[in-house]
């Protein structure tokens, strides 16, 4: 009997703690979400993102968000006519959204790069590719992040 | 932190037009200024935010770091073989201290 009325308070305590944690990240969230779509609508200039052309590869599941591998790439000709001048890489559920910002040429032969990142907790990673002729693409990619990786 | 950077390139003689692959690891704590110190302060953000390849002078890719790249990046990245000459990879620091590597590549 004893044992019975300890599991429902544990469940009732459980419950409620989770409830609490759960709003606490949705506000942070909302937050760092509205930071995110600022920054995609400064660096778009003014243009609507389309969605495609842009590939990001992560892992679907991060054990430990200190180094995450992270590799874009952009479908392009490189051509001097038609080619991607810039690519910016953001996480919407980190302190700061900005991630990286790779900058391409035609010299560059093909719209392709990789490095490894922090993140925080799991979360949506948006790169946005602007093109010579200022058309602007994104791709997303939600991260499943085990050990977040900013430190306390 | 003056240590030399490690850089890989897929093909050190290439034709021309060839796509070159670089690889780049350089050792670098890039302290995030997100963290806390022993004594409850903010250790102060010092990273590596500029990274700019040339090859035989010309820049050919860079990229803008910020504090959510990992501590010793890795760095990868393509160009199109057009000239022989040194492949100059630079980092910079916060602090305007520059970490330089160097690579050879002959375009025949």
């Amino acid at each position: 009997m004893n044992f019975n009325i300890n599991r429902r308070q544990a469940l009732t305590i459980g419950a409620g703690a989770m409830v609490a944690a759960t709003a606490g990240f949705a506000d942070i969230a909302l937050a760092d979400k509205k930071a995110a779509d600022e920054a995609i609508a400064k660096f778009a200039g003014g243009k609507a993102p389309v969605a495609g052309k842009v590939k990001l590869d992560l892992p679907e599941i991060a054990e430990n968000g200190n180094t995450v591998p992270m590799m874009v790439a952009v479908d392009s000709p490189m051509t001097a006519q038609s080619h991607v001048t810039e690519v910016l890489v953001l996480a919407d559920g980190n302190p700061a959204p900005a991630v990286v910002k790779f900058h391409f040429s035609p010299a560059s032969g093909v719209a392709e790069a990789a490095t490894r990142i922090r993140l925080a907790k799991t979360q949506n990673i948006i790169a946005v590719a602007k093109m010579n002729d200022g058309s602007v693409f994104m791709g997303t990619k939600q991260v499943k992040v085990t050990i977040g990786g900013c430190g306390g | 932190m003056a240590t030399k950077p490690r850089i890989k390139l897929d093909k050190t003689q290439a034709k021309k037009g060839d796509l070159v692959e670089v690889k780049a690891l350089v050792q670098h704590t890039m302290e995030s200024g997100q963290r806390k110190g022993p004594d409850g302060k903010p250790i102060p953000r010092k990273i590596l935010n500029k990274f700019v390849c040339t090859v035989n002078g010309k820049e050919v890719f860079s990229a803008d770091f910020e504090p959510a790249i990992s501590a010793n990046p890795y760095i990868q990245f393509k160009f199109r073989a057009a000239e022989s000459g040194p492949v100059v990879l630079t980092w910079t620091d916060d602090d305007g201290s520059k970490i330089v590597g160097e690579e050879k590549i002959t375009v025949s």
